[in-house]
């Protein structure tokens, strides 16, 4: 049961780093938010599905924030996260209808298709969404209470690293469960699934749904962290972004996509201030880990054991 | 009605060509490697690039402008021939046979690597070099002035598209193309050297991408983003025809342009739109595309 030590290596690693830098505070939300998005993304990828969209759903949750805000006065934390996972859980459930019947490239480029219709809208209609400005998202309130800014950034910064041990154990939970199991199985033999008489497509959904979910309770934690929201975050580099995340984190376990999340933005970080070919760094660090690491990051920081899921 | 329509079709029909120049490759590539090349845009502006910068030294060396034209395809064959069969050695090869997920993963990887150079080499500003459309002027047609070089556009996807079909059914290299396509290990069997038809169909790919990169830079030349915007819209209109098929990559290159000039039409805002819902409706009546036809599923 190695997930225990895990979350709370990690608590501590988190907490004590904001004590020693308190600027790292920001950076570390930001990618807990991310983490929590390519774990969606490698949810999917246990079932052997690749999506190139799923950004659309870290930006549906990043929006539904805005717009809770906005248009509804909204401000209480808890409610704007409650109503974004509730919102970006019915897209995902809406979409996934549709996308779950397809497999390999024709998934991964419906979900491309997809999260480009919506980046497209959430540009063009500047009335609605504030165009390719994006709109403005106040500071929430915390149960009633008005805080200013800096205490509530303290807050998210404790809140997100509650949701991802939350989002950890229970993704933990579900990928042991016969549900789970059934998930992997699909990417090993789906024909057999059929003959077993257990509903492929009723699986993925399920898959689809929890991983569009946890984007955008990801999107709500970003929104509220950086104080807006734009289209971007729906374009499909932004997706292709994800993905990367989770695979050079590692896809074997729950830790990866964190792990993988907190060592880009580090590295984003430090490397801004010494050179601007922040992508090319990436993507050789992605070409690398695929090549040489297949385990992704978090093979260096949990040793592989006998019985790990590949 | 008429006045209206008929210079939208025709830029929307220009623009098309440009986007199934991009698409066919991207396409014939996926049917010869089986391979998806999620960087296959950026050859479509770094052929961009290439040919503004090209176009723009003819241009300030005073050499006579009709050779801007032949700078545009140089330009186009150059980047073919130097990064094609580089990469398709050193990255694009060793993704063979592996899944789809880690054939997406290290093209979005290569595509990271590119579009950073490219902006290292050319920096954030646009390139302009428009002297093939001021050559070729405009004509009048019905009371309507369209520009000749968008007209020259299309006609040239057209022919390239029928070249590109006589060249694989009537040439030597052609004819060992289609016979990898159909079977790679009755082919390897028989004698062909498939690994040299894999670079020779990824240098084709890249040459007719960067080519349409080089076609778009007199009209509309070329910034940066210029890679990942193409990029999307040549998978809409790959996935339309059906992966793998060049007639495919045709028909939906101009069923785009078509949903395009209707969405300018009535409803402005959903431009951009257009290309992803027609993509969406295709699939959800034929989920292999336009032409494409379901594969048999192993147990």
């Amino acid at each position: 049961m190695p997930l225990l030590p895990l979350a709370g290596g990690a608590i501590i690693a988190l907490v004590a780093a904001t004590f020693a830098f308190p600027w790292l505070e920001f950076v570390l939300t930001l990618a807990i938010a991310k983490g929590l998005a390519a774990l969606g993304v490698a949810i999917l990828l246990r079932g052997g599905l690749i999506s190139i969209g799923h950004a659309m759903f870290f930006a549906i949750g990043a929006y539904a924030t805005a717009f809770a805000m906005r248009d509804f006065g909204i401000t209480d934390v808890f409610a704007l996260i409650l109503i974004s996972a509730v919102i970006s859980l019915a897209a995902g459930l809406l979409i996934g209808v549709y996308v779950v019947r397809y497999r390999a490239i024709f998934f991964a480029m419906l979900n491309l298709a997809i999260s480009m219709v919506l980046f497209s809208l959430l540009s063009k209609f500047y009335g609605v969404t504030g165009g390719t400005d994006g709109l403005r998202v106040g500071t929430p309130t915390v149960l009633g209470m008005v805080l200013e800014a800096k205490a509530v950034a303290t807050f998210l910064f404790y809140a997100s690293i509650a949701a991802m041990v939350l989002a950890g154990f229970a993704v933990n939970a579900y990928f042991k469960s016969p549900l789970g199991e059934a998930l992997s199985a699909v990417h090993t033999n789906e024909i057999r699934l059929e003959y077993l008489g257990i509903p492929v497509r009723g699986v993925l959904l399920i898959a689809y749904g929890l991983s569009a979910l946890l984007a955008g309770i990801g999107g709500t934690f970003a929104a509220m962290t950086i104080g807006h929201v734009l289209p971007d975050m729906a374009y499909w580099t932004d997706s292709g972004h994800l993905v990367l995340v989770a695979v050079l984190g590692g896809i074997s376990g729950i830790g990866g996509p964190f792990v993988g999340a907190v060592f880009l933005e580090l590295v984003h970080t430090l490397a801004a201030g010494v050179t601007d070919a922040w992508n090319m760094i990436v993507g050789t660090a992605l070409l690398g880990v695929i090549f040489f690491m297949p385990k992704g990051l978090i093979g260096f920081i949990r040793p592989a054991k006998k019985g790990d899921a590949a | 009605m008429f006045e209206t329509i008929v210079p939208l079709l025709i830029d929307g029909l220009a623009n098309a060509a440009l986007i199934f120049l991009v698409a066919v490759g991207l396409t014939l590539v996926f049917s010869v490697l089986r391979v998806l090349n999620v960087a296959h845009g950026s050859f479509y502006s770094i052929g961009a690039y290439a040919a503004a910068s090209l176009g723009l030294w003819v241009v300030g060396a005073g050499l006579p402008g009709w050779l801007t034209f032949v700078s545009l395809v140089l330009s186009a064959a150059l980047v073919a021939v130097i990064v094609g069969p580089v990469i398709e050695r050193t990255l694009i090869r060793w993704t063979y046979g592996k899944s789809e997920a880690v054939q997406i993963l290290v093209t979005f990887g290569l595509f990271l690597i590119l579009e950073d150079l490219q902006r290292i080499v050319f920096g954030v500003d646009s390139f302009y070099e428009d002297t093939p459309v001021q050559l070729l002027g405009s004509i009048e047609i019905g009371g309507v002035v369209y520009l000749t070089y968008q007209l020259v556009l299309i006609l040239l996807a057209a022919a390239l598209f029928v070249g590109l079909k006589l060249f694989i059914g009537h040439t030597r290299i052609g004819k060992l193309i289609a016979a990898v396509v159909a079977d790679r290990e009755i082919s390897q069997a028989m004698g062909i050297n498939t690994n040299r038809v894999f670079m020779i169909a990824f240098s084709l790919g890249v040459f007719l991408a960067a080519l349409g990169g080089a076609l778009t830079v007199p009209q509309a030349g070329v910034s940066p983003g210029l890679g990942a915007d193409t990029m999307v819209l040549a998978f809409a209109v790959a996935a339309i025809g059906g992966l793998g098929k060049i007639e495919g990559a045709a028909v939906a290159a101009v069923i785009v342009a078509l949903a395009r000039v209707l969405t300018i039409y009535f409803a402005p805002e959903l431009d951009a739109v257009a290309p992803y819902l027609v993509m969406l409706l295709v699939l959800l009546v034929r989920p292999y595309g336009l032409f494409g036809s379901a594969t048999t599923r192993k147990i």
